[in-house]
């Protein structure tokens, strides 16, 4: 009789604890997907942050703030430009806010900094610019992925077109950090001229570049390149211009007169940049379905033209959703997330690319030209096809197998 | 050795000392006469240029905008003087560290909130935005007009400072803050009087770096440690002392920058080279400071004896 009550009593108590189990599974599958969103949103630097930003919340609206089902949170950290910000902000994104996947970064120094961080937090990490070689190559993790390029490739196709248009001798100006050294290395290993003098500049400390204009107009080159990302690109044209090499020396660049700075050098007229060639994986003109959307909601909501840091942090949150819809919801299940998200099986404002073994895309690289658009505003426009599904220069170093 | 470069970058040196000279000269006056730390100084010479670029924008007059960006500052450096800083000389400088900091950061914000966070370009008339031919090379017009109007502010400080009573006052407070009250000056309106000053002189340099340096939030933390290195090579408090060290600084700095990487490929392989001379160069003016420090801390031209 007594054991019989016993047993009576523990299948009860299993019965809840199976009901609660229930219960809690129940909630789970409603819960949200946290996503935290790593930028830069003070300094000089901000303006970058802001475009991400907003296309983060113009991919919400798109998406009516679900995924799969689930509602979809973002929560956004200011790196403050620093590094060791970066890391202590991605910090308290894994452990305390207990995110699902980490995205945004804009700077490969923040993200080199922050990168083991997520990774042992074993949260997945969505890389929306930072194209750090080491990433690419040794660095590269099963949970990693990026929806922009590795750093050397956009050179490359700017090195191409520097062959193709008779540039025998280039000079190059560009900071001295981990981007900068990329840039620089990715042109040099298309360009098949002479380098006729390089300059890495103090970053982001200096914005006074009239040393190094200097001994650009003593060298005489058939063309300079310059990367200089957010404010700096203005300074650089501007002392440029003063220092009377505009259409003297043609100016060829890579992330640097992109829709963040041009609004700013329309406005204080320096009409120099008009004409003026660049390469990237895409531009506010590509015509594909998702672009257009995500472009025209942009102007609309914004007032202005997306950059490519937007077009990226737009595609990392689609790619998000669209693993999480192939697991329906499932958060748990991180080998289906990471299956699915190697397949990139969604609309990308690029549109369809491919992942390569080292988690970054397979895809083309344009020439792109400054010009005035029907309204009036200064914008960047596709001329050329310069790479077609062109890998990085790293996937190589790279162990994992998928 | 091409001799014209050198030359040209003598003058870039030159004239990035004089951009320094003009922050660095308000930044020792208020440092030596009021024994005040105060890191907004480069916040009111972003909000020169913040001012001075819109309203070159809206008018497009280069005269305009220098007018009322130092105006601008003059008044905002006032109204802190008045407002919060009063209630600080009595304390040390740590307070003044953390209250001058907030100021950074409400300053930033307010820009931000005003202006939004692209920054501006300030457009300059055409005939200074190109470039003239002295001595065998072209050379910035601007860049020449800034040189032009640091030396006449050095001129006109260093006239003010020796050959006027209010200069004795400054000196006098420079040298013996304590004796300077008990003769009867009214310090009070003097100290709101030499913030004034060094917020005017700060004003000054915003607009004067805006044209060739872009205007963004927080364009003045970046300079404001360059400043503060001038004020303690040339010795705090004073003017002549800041002109010098300025122009030493901004001369080894753009040497550094121009040079550094031919000499060290002269006995390094050209990689290694390439990436220890950018180092090397932005750390030259710190090395120079502390040996400054080690063998005169009082620095060069010591206002206090």
């Amino acid at each position: 009789m007594k054991i019989r009550a016993i047993l009576w009593m523990i299948s009860a108590a299993l019965a809840v604890v199976g009901l609660l189990a229930v219960v809690f599974v129940a909630t789970d599958k409603a819960e949200t997907v946290k996503i935290g969103f790593v930028t830069t949103l003070t300094t000089g630097a901000g303006v970058i942050g802001r475009d991400m930003q907003n296309a983060v919340d113009l991919a919400l609206d798109h998406l009516g703030h679900k995924m799969a089902g689930l509602d979809a949170e973002v929560i956004y950290a200011d790196d403050q430009f620093k590094p060791q910000i970066g890391k202590q902000k991605t910090q308290r994104l894994v452990t305390r806010d207990k995110v699902d996947f980490v995205s945004g970064y804009i700077w490969s120094h923040v993200l080199l900094a922050s990168r083991k961080t997520v990774v042992d937090s074993g949260a997945f990490l969505i890389i929306s610019n930072a194209g750090a070689s080491q990433v690419a190559g040794k660095l590269c993790h099963k949970n990693i992925f990026t929806t922009s390029w590795q750093n050397d490739q956009v050179p490359m196709a700017l090195g191409k077109v520097l062959n193709d248009r008779g540039v025998k001798s280039l000079y190059i100006v560009a900071p001295n950090y981990a981007a900068g050294k990329n840039m620089v290395t990715g042109v040099e290993r298309t360009f098949r001229g002479k380098v006729a003098g390089k300059d890495m500049t103090k970053w982001p400390g200096q914005i006074d570049f009239a040393a190094e204009i200097a001994k650009v107009r003593a060298a005489k080159p058939d063309g300079v390149f310059i990367f200089f990302p957010g404010k700096h690109t203005g300074a650089f044209l501007r002392q440029f211009k003063q220092a009377g090499l505009n259409g003297k020396i043609p100016l060829y660049s890579v992330f640097s007169v992109d829709s963040i700075s041009l609004p700013k050098l329309q406005k204080a007229k320096m009409d120099g940049v008009l004409g003026s060639f660049n390469t990237n994986f895409w531009s506010p003109d590509l015509d594909t379905p998702a672009n257009r959307r995500f472009v025209s909601g942009f102007r609309k909501k914004y007032g202005r033209y997306p950059s490519h840091y937007a077009a990226q942090s737009y595609d990392s949150i689609m790619l998000i959703n669209s693993a999480l819809v192939a697991v329906k919801g499932k958060l748990k299940d991180k080998d289906g997330i990471r299956r699915a998200l190697r397949k990139a099986d969604f609309q990308s404002v690029r549109g369809p690319y491919r992942y390569n073994q080292n988690h970054f895309p397979i895809q083309n690289f344009y020439l792109r030209q400054v010009v005035t658009d029907k309204d009036g505003n200064w914008t960047n426009r596709i001329v050329a096809t310069v790479f077609k599904d062109h890998k990085d220069p790293y996937y190589k170093l790279c162990r994992m197998r998928w | 050795m091409d001799w014209t470069l050198l030359f040209e970058q003598l003058l870039n040196g030159l004239q990035l000392g004089i951009l320094l000279f003009l922050l660095a000269a308000g930044l020792t006056v208020v440092f030596g006469v009021m024994d005040l730390m105060n890191l907004a100084h480069g916040s009111l010479y972003m909000i020169g240029a913040f001012v001075a670029a819109t309203v070159a924008i809206a008018t497009g007059s280069f005269l305009l905008a220098m007018g009322a960006a130092i105006v601008a500052a003059l008044i905002i450096g006032i109204i802190i003087e008045v407002t919060l800083l009063r209630s600080l000389y009595g304390r040390g400088h740590l307070d003044q560290v953390l209250a001058t900091f907030g100021l950074i950061l409400f300053f930033n914000e307010l820009v931000r909130v005003v202006w939004g966070p692209e920054g501006l370009e300030m457009p300059l008339p055409a005939f200074f935005d190109t470039a003239v031919t002295i001595f065998g090379f072209s050379y910035p017009v601007y860049r020449l007009g800034v040189i032009g109007v640091g030396l006449v502010t050095a001129a006109f400080l260093f006239l003010v400072v020796s050959h006027t009573r209010i200069g004795m006052l400054i000196r006098a407070g420079a040298s013996d803050r304590t004796m300077v009250g008990a003769l009867g000056v009214d310090i009070k309106l003097l100290f709101t009087l030499v913030f004034g000053l060094g917020a005017a002189l700060a004003g000054l340099a915003g607009v004067m770096a805006a044209p060739i340096l872009s205007v963004a939030i927080g364009m003045g933390e970046e300079i404001l440690i360059l400043a503060f290195v001038v004020i303690v090579i040339g010795g705090i408090g004073s003017i002549q002392g800041a002109f010098v060290a300025a122009i030493v600084i901004g001369v080894i700095d753009t040497l550094g920058r121009s040079f550094l990487d031919d000499l060290f490929k002269l006995f390094l392989p050209a990689n290694a080279a390439e990436t220890a001379a950018p180092a090397v160069a932005s750390m030259l003016i710190y090395i120079l400071m502390a040996a400054v420090l080690f063998f005169r801390p009082q620095g060069l031209f010591p206002a206090r004896t």
